[in-house]
């Protein structure tokens, strides 16, 4: 996952976007690398597609720049950018066939007949449809349409392939199959991919770095496990998976790190790079994901630390089990998720229970 | 709950009263009398025979026949703008725009003809085919716009980006994708355009001049007792063109959203 030593393929430089009035692009500043897996991931309306289609040259900026391999694309038009896009209804041709699909950005191209139809061929067993070249696109599956779509895009081998929520018209099988064949095809072409998506799971599993955003403005970038374990904001923390908050207070900040005193929790001290601005007006809390409480079991002892709580709520996932606890001292129920070992009960209602948590996994918003 | 049988005699009786007199054209086509009247007389197809022989219905047949492809296609050629336009691009004043182009589809035909009729007598363009073609296309965009707007509604506009994205320029694109998506719609438009134009009368009568169109012949027949059986002839030959040229522009409206997967709404059969 090092990108580091990566060239730049996209840059974005100061870009804005207005429609009318509109405010749609808010001054976007974000490299992404080449032959990186690259999301833009946020609720609808945040400027993911938006900002998506400047790099395809869908949509003019009305300032800034895009700049593609260094080269700056103000006047460069869609055909003839080195992009490429999976469309999101995957845009097949339906009044051609499977091949004539996938061939039909060689048409300028000025290779051989015979050239051509092998590059068309290979693109269709590279998306595992070997034999379909003769098919009417209009009778394609979902899934298989996204295919056709994929081929046709990579069969000009772009600098950037770009997917504008290829998966959500997919059922969650075939989806979640489709994700993993993405990254495998990602890694086999090498290719810039930079997809969009409202869906952080998808976000987190397929990509290599996520820039999230909100209102036309790109919150935070960095790779998942960041993303997920350091959100740079409440926003970005609820966005992606589940976070709880409780109410805390700074005691005092010293070079080792900063005390801090939460509901529940007690005293502890944060090191720096736990500590995020937080939205303004909002007091200071700290925050944790479900996974990283555990309840504690009669003859295991905590690692760390451990509070006393007692059981709300019992949800039972197969898998697991999302208990929300009341902390002693706290006023709100927190979500702590387990994971279902053979032979464990699931608890119950109204149990007491002994909660063991670190103060390594917090983040603190101020 | 019970039916009202009354209702399904009424429905019976206007089924009858639109269609029976149109049955009764090839009833007496072949019916071999002179007397438009019950009971029918033997077989005969002389009727037939004589229309073949008038010179004059065949001058009008010729005549309809070149209004009717070139409102056809002038109407069509102005829908096809009218829609793209309506379909893909915003503009100040649009709807009033549009408003305005249909607007001849619910106007009577009446005053369209009168004011056309002295328009073009106030600057002197001379009564022809042509002041009839300039009538027909006025009336019969509407129906082209109304038609391929649908065609054009029903094109996902990724194709567009799509084929462009694959580096076509805008005109290839709309040669090798929007044409060939919108075609039935453009068949269907050209064909119900022919249609309306053929049959029509008050523009042809107040436009044509001493041109006479088929229309306007037929009706200037019936003065002549003698001459009915001949023009029931032929309108059992313009029926079965009406049928035949319906069906033909109904099939395509249908194939072309079967085509794009778009849903069937409203359509003529």
């Amino acid at each position: 996952m090092t990108t580091t030593e990566k060239p730049n393929m996209i840059e974005f430089r100061d870009v804005h976007k207005y429609y009318g009035d509109y405010h749609a692009l808010r001054g976007i500043n974000a490299t992404i690398k080449a032959g990186e897996f690259f999301s833009l991931l946020g609720p609808s309306g945040c400027g993911k597609t938006t900002l998506l289609r400047t790099i395809a040259g869908f949509e003019d900026i009305s300032s800034g720049a895009v700049l593609i391999d260094d080269k700056k694309m103000d006047d460069v038009p869609a055909n003839k950018r080195p992009t490429n896009m999976v469309f999101q209804s995957y845009a097949i041709f339906p009044h051609l066939t499977v091949e004539e699909n996938v061939g039909f950005g060689l048409r300028r191209d000025p290779r051989s007949k015979d050239e051509k139809a092998k590059a068309v061929a290979e693109a269709l067993e590279m998306v595992g449809l070997k034999g379909y070249g003769k098919r009417a696109a209009h009778a394609l599956s979902g899934g298989q349409r996204q295919r056709v779509a994929l081929a046709r895009a990579l069969i000009l081998k772009p600098k950037v392939l770009l997917l504008d929520e290829p998966l959500s018209a997919l059922d969650k099988k075939i989806r979640e199959q489709m994700q993993v064949e993405l990254i495998k095809l990602q890694r086999e072409v090498g290719i810039t991919f930079v997809l969009v998506t409202h869906d952080q799971e998808e976000a987190l599993v397929m990509s290599d770095r996520i820039a999230v955003m909100f209102e036309g403005q790109i919150a935070q970038l960095a790779d998942p496990e960041t993303l997920y374990r350091r959100p740079n904001s409440r926003k970005v923390a609820n966005f992606i998976g589940t976070m709880n908050f409780l109410p805390a207070e700074v005691l005092s900040e010293g070079a080792g790190g900063i005390e801090v005193e939460a509901q529940g929790f007690g005293r502890m001290t944060l090191s720096t790079d736990q500590v995020m601005a937080g939205e303004a007006g909002q007091g200071a809390v700290v925050g944790f994901r479900p996974e990283t409480l555990t309840i504690l079991y009669d003859s295991q002892t905590a690692t760390d630390r451990e509070v006393m709580g007692t059981i709300e709520e019992v949800v039972y996932f197969g898998d697991m089990t999302y208990y929300d606890v009341k902390l002693d001292g706290t006023t709100e129920a927190l979500r702590i998720s387990m994971r279902n070992v053979f032979g464990r009960p699931v608890l119950e209602i109204g149990t007491r229970a002994r909660v063991a948590w670190s103060p390594g996994a917090l983040v603190m918003f101020r | 709950m019970r039916k009202n049988p009354s209702l399904r005699i009424y429905a019976l009786a206007y089924l009858a009263f639109l269609y029976a007199p149109i049955v009764l054209l090839p009833l007496f086509a072949f019916n071999d009398s002179r007397v438009i009247a019950f009971p029918l007389q033997g077989f005969t197809t002389n009727w037939f025979a004589e229309m073949w022989a008038d010179k004059t219905l065949f001058i009008a047949f010729r005549n309809s026949l070149t209004i009717a492809v070139s409102a056809a296609v002038f109407s069509t050629i102005l829908g096809i703008f009218a829609a793209r336009a309506s379909t893909r691009y915003k503009f100040p004043g649009k709807p009033g725009i549009l408003g305005l182009i249909m607007l001849p589809m619910v106007l009577p035909e009446m005053i369209v003809s009168m004011a056309l009729l002295v328009v073009l007598i106030a600057i002197g363009v001379p009564l022809s085919l042509f002041t009839i073609i300039l009538g027909h296309v006025l009336i019969c965009t509407p129906f082209a716009v109304a038609i391929l707007t649908s065609a054009f509604q029903s094109l996902d506009r990724s194709l567009e980006e799509a084929a462009y994205d694959l580096g076509e320029t805008p005109a290839s694109t709309f040669r090798l994708i929007i044409l060939p998506l919108v075609m039935p719609g453009i068949i269907s438009s050209l064909l119900i355009s022919f249609t309306i134009s053929l049959d029509e009368f008050i523009i042809a009568y107040f436009l044509g001049g001493n041109q006479t169109v088929l229309s306007v012949y037929i009706f200037g027949q019936f003065r002549f007792p003698a001459k009915v059986p001949a023009v029931m002839a032929l309108g059992t030959i313009l029926v079965c063109i009406s049928i035949v040229l319906l069906t033909i522009a109904e099939y395509f409206r249908r194939r072309g959203i079967a085509k794009s997967g778009g849903k069937d709404t409203g359509g003529f059969l």
